[in-house]
């Protein structure tokens, strides 16, 4: 998820620059690091992508055509893309769903963040932990967590196919509301499943706090949504922990994207302060008075406090917020009443406005402006793992002096499970890392 | 889990990825109850999306996802397919260039300028092509995303020396043993069912929603009846233009009916 930017004729000596492009969501980076004895003396991560031209060809696009078209910048988590992108234009169009609409909303979301989470705690991370390379391979000695894993993971698919049509690009999303409202018996089929992988989940998180964990903490600056009823997923004002209580609207008068000297690679800042973390922590630290008593209980038993800084904890906590999920799916599935449509009609207003929603790695905020002709005139995507990628660097920097004795194979290894800590994307995660060391 | 057969013996399976967002090689591991099977059967050589470990080729059976958009791509898909007994090209990306080949219609030069703060580290191609463009592909299985279920058919048809069966007629086909009325009879929702393949099983009618070509170009469609039926139901050429221009806008009848529209 590589934004690159538009640099502004005007604006070319500043350095600062802003995000117009973005290139694609997964696939390779590279490590650069470079190490004095013990002490670090350089950290360049940088993601490489090919351009997609996401943000130039939205231009020219009806609105109604955003969802579908964002939706393909990540197989992962392609509801944080339609949702991100629906609620920006329905705020530019000055449009409000009804209730059992946005109850739909956020289930679909739950199964987004019930099968993204659990693919990252279980197949892509704790193999780190207990020194597998993959779960495949974690299955021989456990196949009973794998096992469970991967019907929790069916679970969260099933939750997107019901009401989404299909698991990666639903299409059943629309600026709006939906093509078709399931009917109540259907999301009733769900609950047997959803109440085991309560249960299971829990368990699961419980087990996974028994994994050693590196003892290490940073004071953070997290940035998350935030709405007054619930633990924020679809729709609420973006905080943080050094003041930050704002619209979505003004994200770019808070957040840029600067320029790197020792790269072409951009990275999101909080103006006049710096790097900053989003994602399942930045959400935990600041809302964590919203989970659910189930999620608050699981996490009590697996040692978390209400405040937690340690980035490898995010396993635990991934586990705290798939409990939650899974629980706001069941409490939406019993309270779910048929929407009398669908949709609303939407029409086109000329005008700007953003749209964020929290995607399980971190918030994904998108702006829009569009014409009285519902035509896009102007896509600005920014995505949750550039937000990310300069803590990560900052976590490598405190990180490796003390492991700077690991021979260079080891040393890969520890980096990745560090960057892993912030599920960046998939194909990231797992094989981002040509790492170079250089040791003088 | 399968029993596993002995390691040697186990056929050598590799993910490949271009570009693309990930979506048809996740699908594999959204098979969720097949996924142990594969892997017993199999030996996941090389699938950097789910593993760290690497083993060294040749592969028995590639997976490819994405398409070639950058110099560095064009040649990696050599190496690719000189490791591979068979080379198989899963979802749109990979078999008609994907969403990003939309800037095969635009001047790519301007519009690296028009968005990137540096041009001159940006290296992409002036296009985005599907596999085949480049080397020989041994099966397209279609769709953004890939159908799982045909995945796991092509796997298995690939490992017992069998053509797949995968199906090419339109997602009509399928609207019609679902048992869905037509969207565009009943409701005159436009549809490019009528010259898209299935594979999706005829999801959107089914969702009181004209399909929208995620499986690309039927065999031998009649792009332009289904404009005129298009037209008829109030489209006009821009919409017509952009309804072919999606995640399969690189692929021949699409490329054609788009341009014939695009004033």
């Amino acid at each position: 998820m590589t934004p690159r930017k538009k640099q502004p004729a005007a604006r070319k000596k500043s350095r600062i620059i802003k995000v117009d492009y973005l290139a694609r969501v997964e696939g390779e980076g590279a490590l650069y690091l470079r190490l004095k004895d013990r002490t670090v003396q350089d950290v360049k991560l940088k993601i490489f992508e090919p351009p997609r031209f996401f943000e130039a060809f939205l231009k020219g696009r009806h609105f109604t055509e955003a969802p579908d078209i964002t939706a393909r910048i990540c197989g992962i988590c392609p509801i944080a893309y339609q949702m991100s992108a629906i609620n920006a234009m329905e705020r530019i169009c000055g449009v409000e769903v009804e209730k059992p609409i946005r109850d739909l909303r956020r289930l679909i979301y739950c199964g987004e963040w019930i099968e993204s989470h659990v693919l990252h705690m279980a197949m892509l991370h704790a193999p780190d932990f207990l020194g597998y390379e993959d779960a495949l391979k974690m299955a021989e000695d456990h196949p009973q967590i794998v096992k469970d894993a991967l019907r929790m993971k069916k679970i969260g698919n099933e939750l997107m196919s019901l009401v989404g049509g299909r698991e990666i690009h639903p299409i059943n999303m629309r600026v709006g509301g939906f093509y078709r409202a399931p009917a109540r018996h259907e999301l009733e089929a769900m609950r047997g499943e959803l109440e085991w992988a309560l249960e299971t989940c829990a368990a699961f998180t419980k087990w996974a706090s028994t994994l050693e964990f590196p003892d290490f903490e940073r004071d953070y600056e997290f940035v998350a949504m935030r709405h007054p009823d619930e633990y924020a997923i679809c729709e609420g004002r973006l905080v943080s922990n050094r003041g930050v209580d704002i619209d979505v609207d003004d994200f770019g008068q808070h957040f840029r994207e600067e320029h790197v000297a020792h790269s072409h690679a951009l990275q999101a800042a909080a103006v006049g302060r710096g790097a900053y973390f989003v994602g399942p922590l930045a959400r935990y630290n600041l809302n964590h008075g919203q989970l659910t008593a189930a999620a608050q209980q699981t996490a009590r038993e697996a040692g978390l406090g209400e405040t937690c800084a340690n980035p490898f904890k995010s396993l635990l906590v991934r586990g705290v917020e798939t409990v939650y999920a899974i629980s706001e799916a069941l409490r939406i599935v019993d309270g779910y009443v048929e929407p009398e449509r669908p949709s609303v009609e939407v029409e086109p207003q000329a005008g700007s406005a953003s749209g964020c929603t929290e995607a399980p790695r971190g918030i994904c905020h998108h702006t829009y402006t569009i014409d009285g002709d519902g035509i896009i005139q102007r896509a600005v995507i920014v995505p949750p793992t550039s937000q990310n990628q300069r803590t990560i660097e900052e976590d490598l920097w405190e990180f490796l002096p003390q492991y700077a004795d690991l021979s260079d194979e080891d040393l890969t290894w520890r980096c990745e499970q560090a960057v892993r800590n912030y599920d960046p994307c998939i194909s990231c995660a797992t094989h981002f890392l040509k790492l170079h060391v250089e040791r003088e | 889990m399968a029993k596993k057969t002995q390691g040697s013996q186990r056929p050598k399976l590799a993910v490949w990825k271009f570009s693309s967002c990930d979506g048809c090689q996740l699908s594999l591991l959204d098979c969720e109850d097949e996924l142990l099977d594969v892997a017993g059967a199999v030996e996941i050589a090389y699938f950097p999306e789910a593993t760290r470990a690497v083993v060294k080729g040749p592969y028995d059976v590639s997976l490819v996802e994405g398409s070639v958009s950058t110099p560095e791509d064009a040649q990696r898909i050599q190496h690719v397919r000189r490791q591979s007994r068979v080379l198989v090209t899963i979802g749109a990306c990979a078999t008609a260039g994907g969403i990003q080949a939309l800037r095969n219609f635009a001047n790519v030069e301007d519009f690296t300028r028009a968005v990137y703060a540096m041009p001159e580290h940006i290296e992409a191609l002036s296009t985005s092509t599907p596999i085949s463009y480049h080397v020989f592909v041994d099966f397209e299985l279609r769709g953004c995303p890939i159908n799982k279920t045909q995945l796991v058919e092509v796997i298995g048809a690939f490992l017992l020396g069998r053509r797949p069966n995968v199906p090419t007629y339109s997602v009509c086909v399928e609207c019609k043993r679902r048992g869905s009325p037509c969207v565009m009879v009943a409701q005159g929702i436009p549809c490019l069912g009528p010259v898209t393949q299935a594979g999706c099983g005829a999801l959107c009618p089914a969702y009181n929603r004209g399909c929208y070509g995620c499986f690309g170009p039927m065999e031998t469609p009649n792009t332009a009846a289904c404009s005129a039926q298009l037209q008829a139901l109030g489209m006009d050429d821009p919409q017509l233009t952009r309804v072919y221009r999606t995640f399969n806008a690189w692929s021949e009848a699409f490329r054609r009916e788009s341009e014939i529209h695009d004033a």
